[in-house]
């Protein structure tokens, strides 16, 4: 079906109606979290918008300079209950690097494996949002089935569905069970499949595909400069993958492929994401080989020390929704003494502006939900 | 003085452009895809046109704020999208009357970093577009994360 | 003193249609039961007063015929009603059940496989406080409330499940409910504004204007079909669908056309941007809680139920079964059929997204338009070359 852009902007100077300024939030059923985007409107026309956070600001940095190293690991999992193993990991890896120690080779092959089985689970939450942002709930009811069998590995592995507190410094808090064994592959293997269905559901209907195409463009420089990281980048045509460009934890011993795509609109970003989990299926394979081929006596965990010497690292790591950061000041006790967190929502959610000025308003939950909103990270 | 535009520079490139074109940077460490450097804050704004322009970083990762009880520390991290390599430079400001300038200008990406930093140590960064409260209420009167700022029920 | 017994008074096989005021034209079902069931209870009250006081004048005026045909006709409407109640009621069923299995759950399971809770849920809606808003235009508030909902309810009761169970025989008979259906998008656009909230003004506009958009379509299709049969009278319509051939196979595009104007109209998705609750709260229903709320429910799916009771008469045979004509129980038949037309329409709602506003307006104007003149021309031609007449 066409899609014809109104001439608004004639008829409403004749009109000399007022813009309006609609407060989207707090309380508000698509805006999945607790903040405020207020969008000016000249009609149906964004004219401009401001996004409020800091609803949920819980003081995490200076709670962890009163904290032991160990005891800051629960506090990363609450960063964000969806990407809670990619941020525990992340907080591993700085005081590691603080330390400047390495940890066995089977200890990263199973952050690896955990931390994909983290990205699928993200994004079938992100993508059980679209779903519901356009008014089908059967999508969501189909997302949060294959995201069940997600949940239960991560209960295998480790016994918790959510809010991990896997990764340990200096490794793994344990190896991988004979359940999580048993099944990682069958999840895999079912999941690939299952998620055709979804796939069809939303790409052969040409209502979704009206909704996501042609919205919010944005150029491969304003994304760069505005600090959008992640999926989005990278369906703006910037060809960024921190796994593959700056890898760490054996990163570098798998293959995978980066999707990226060079329209830059919601659509774009859209199928990035879908592409991204099939990829996460394949490095999954290939570590779980990898897991078997070092044998069940392999070291997981290193024994380190508490106290931290004195100086400075930081580590960068690709979470689902884009590029996290932990930048560790430690001056030798065993407390750090600033830690700070990068999270690419707090990035991604400044840039709504550029993303939301142009479009409708009824577009612009379809366009946030490319964001992926979670205020945990967010507001920290 | 015309500097060539590098795209994808690796870290020795770096450290030697640094000595050619901004002699004020002190590089302290290196690593692979790291280059460690520490900036005047006077010069800070040149130093990041120069890494922008130049060495074609376009994207500013964190604007981070320590506080070291005698002065305090402006912490940048910068990426460039083709190589990997991440530049961070750090610069110091006085405990009072904390200025430095702002690198809104050159990458919109710092523009939330830097105002969550003025809210929450209150170094001030001139020519910020926006310097307001974001994460705490608007009536707060405190910088929280200064290490003056007691967490209550400790000491 | 003579003893009467009860069957002076009740005369069970009595037949309606001989009394002088009988209302109808051919007989009528619900009335016939209305009359029986005034039989029963007016004979029995009248001799029971007769016994008191035999000869009184009151007995007699109760089972006289004038006084029979009234309350007769208060117990046909309360019939007429029910019967279209407990139908919208199975549709809501229906719809919780078969979305549920589409989405990969159960649906409603409480009760009677889960139809009772859809009676407990209104019960519960009921029951809740009624909040009126300060600053809402009371009058226009609460009139808009009263008339999308008795609207909704006149043309549910005004649709005929049969040739014997109608309210009344109408030589325009398709196009009268047509015109009632139509009355609702001004109701809708009159309470978005009484709400005296930005949202509401925005869905109650929305609403309307979708509406009035997709009613074009659906009046040139009415029009063809008369032309087909060459009257607007339903009875006509069905009995001649009956003689020749459903109109579902030569307006193939009529009923397409039809079906989706039909779930615009009962602005279900991917239609429904009035209700539109992930972008602006409510909509034109935001400030409307607990009883009004309730009510404003049941409009939606009465008129759910109409459009699909329309498409059955108009494509789908009405109450006749393909070659034995009319069944043994035409009604069920009639009932049966909207059913299995609403199960379409929950399809498309489980596997369609919502569409924007300009997009439905799009789609409105430059692809139903243009396809219900085509299926005009399709019939002119069919007709003047006399083929399925």
């Amino acid at each position: 079906m066409a899609d014809s852009i109104v001439p608004v902007k004639e008829i409403e100077e004749k009109m000399d109606t007022d813009k309006m300024w609609v407060i989207m939030g707090p309380q508000h059923p698509f805006s999945h979290g607790l903040w405020t985007l207020k969008v000016q409107l000249d009609g149906e026309i964004v004219v401009d918008a401001d996004p409020i956070v800091g609803y949920l600001h819980r003081g995490w940095e200076k709670e962890t300079e009163n904290r032991t190293y160990p005891k800051i690991i629960p506090m990363a999992d609450r960063l964000c209950y969806a990407a809670s193993m990619t941020y525990t990991h992340l907080y591993c890896m700085t005081v590691e690097k603080a330390l400047g120690i390495d940890i066995p080779e089977k200890a990263k092959y199973i952050r690896i494996v955990a931390d994909e089985v983290c990205r699928i689970q993200s994004h079938l939450m992100w993508l059980a949002a679209v779903g519901t942002d356009m008014g089908n709930l059967t999508v969501f009811l189909w997302c949060m089935r294959e995201r069940e069998f997600f949940l239960d590995l991560n209960v295998k592995l480790c016994g918790q569905r959510m809010t991990t507190n896997f990764p340990r410094i200096g490794g793994v808090r344990n190896d991988t069970t004979e359940l999580f064994d048993r099944d990682i592959i069958r999840t895999v293997d079912r999941f690939e499949k299952a998620l055709w269905d979804i796939i069809y559901l939303i790409d052969d209907s040409s209502i979704f595909f009206s909704r996501m195409k042609g919205i919010s463009y944005l150029t491969r420089e304003q994304v760069a400069n505005m600090g959008m990281t992640g999926p989005a980048m990278r369906g703006c045509g910037v060809d960024f993958d921190i796994r593959r460009d700056d890898p760490y934890d054996n990163y570098d011993k798998v293959d995978f492929e980066v999707p990226v795509e060079t329209e830059g609109d919601s659509y774009a970003r859209y199928k990035i994401r879908i592409e991204e989990m099939f990829q996460s299926c394949d490095i999954i394979r290939q570590a779980v080989q990898k897991i078997n081929a070092l044998g069940k006596n392999a070291p997981y965990r290193l024994k380190v020390p508490s106290r931290v010497p004195a100086g400075t690292a930081f580590t960068r790591l690709e979470d689902p929704r884009g590029e996290s950061l932990m930048y560790l000041v430690s001056d030798g006790t065993d407390k750090p003494y600033r830690l700070k967190v990068r999270s690419p929502i707090f990035t991604n959610v400044s840039t709504s502006k550029a993303m939301c000025v142009g479009c409708r308003i009824a577009d612009v939950p379809a366009i946030l939900a490319q964001i992926d909103m979670c205020l945990g990270e967010t507001d920290r | 003085m015309d500097a060539e535009v590098l795209q994808s520079p690796s870290v020795e490139e770096i450290v030697s452009q640094f000595k050619a074109h901004c002699p004020c940077v002190e590089v302290t460490k290196t690593e692979t895809r790291r280059v460690y450097a520490k900036v005047p804050s006077e010069n800070i704004f040149k130093v990041c046109q120069f890494i922008h322009d130049n060495l074609t970083y376009e994207h500013c990762s964190t604007v981070i704020g320590v506080d070291y009880i005698d002065h305090l520390t402006v912490v940048y991290h910068l990426t460039n999208y083709y190589s990997g390599v991440m530049i961070e430079l750090s610069a110091d400001v006085p405990s009072e009357d904390p200025h430095i300038d702002s690198v809104t200008p050159i990458w919109q990406g710092a523009n939330w970093h830097e105002r969550e930093t003025w809210e929450l140590f209150g170094i001030v960064f001139d020519n910020h577009p926006r310097l307001e409260r974001l994460l705490t209420p608007k009536t707060y009167e405190f910088f929280p994360f200064r290490k003056s700022y007691k967490l209550r029920g400790w000491e | 003193m003579a003893y009467s017994s009860i069957l002076d008074w009740i005369d069970f096989f009595k037949d309606p249609m001989d009394s002088p005021y009988y209302p109808f034209d051919t007989y009528n079902l619900a009335y016939d039961i209305g009359f029986k069931l005034w039989e029963i209870v007016g004979g029995l009250i009248a001799w029971l007063i007769n016994l008191l006081f035999p000869g009184n004048g009151l007995s007699e005026w109760l089972m006289s015929d004038y006084v029979c045909t009234i309350f007769a006709l208060l117990l046909f409407m309360l019939l007429i009603f029910i019967v279209a109640f407990v139908s919208c009621l199975i549709v809501l069923w229906e719809e919780r059940k078969v979305l549920g299995r589409m989405m990969d759950r159960r649906g409603t399971m409480i009760g009677m496989k889960g139809f009772l809770q859809c009676v407990a849920d209104g019960l519960k809606t009921f029951m809740k406080e009624n909040t009126i808003p300060k600053k809402v235009d009371k009058m226009t508030y609460m009139w808009c409330v009263s008339l999308i909902v008795g609207l909704s309810v006149l043309v549910a009761c005004m649709v005929p499940l049969s040739s014997r169970w109608y309210v009344v025989d109408y030589q325009t008979g398709l196009l009268i409910i047509m015109a009632f259906f139509a009355l609702a998008p001004f109701l809708i656009l009159v309470s978005g504004w009484a709400q005296n909230n930005k949202y509401s003004l925005i869905g109650g506009m929305r609403a309307a204007e979708l509406m009035i958009s997709y009613e074009v379509p659906m009046l040139i299709l009415i029009c063809t079909t008369a032309l087909y049969v060459g009257s607007f009278n339903i009875g006509d319509i069905v009995y001649f669908q009956n003689e020749h051939v459903w109109f579902i196979i030569p307006q193939i595009l009529g009923f397409i056309t039809f079906f989706f104007c039909a779930t615009a109209e009962a602005e279900r998705v991917p239609f429904d941007i009035a209700e539109a609750e992930a972008e602006l709260v409510e909509g034109w229903q935001t400030e409307y809680a607990g009883m009004k709320w309730g009510l404003i429910m049941l409009g939606d799916y009465l008129r759910g139920t109409v459009s699909c009771g329309m498409v059955v008469i108009m494509y789908l045979g009405g109450w006749t079964l393909p070659f034995i004509g009319d069944g043994p129980i035409p009604e069920i038949v009639f009932l049966l059929k909207a059913y299995l037309v609403f199960f379409l329409m929950v399809l498309v709602r489980a596997a369609s997204a919502r569409v924007r506003t300009d997009q439905i307006l799009n789609i409105g104007w430059k692809v139903f338009m243009p396809l219900s003149v085509i299926n005009l021309a399709i019939v002119i031609v069919l007709k003047m070359g006399g083929v399925f007449c």
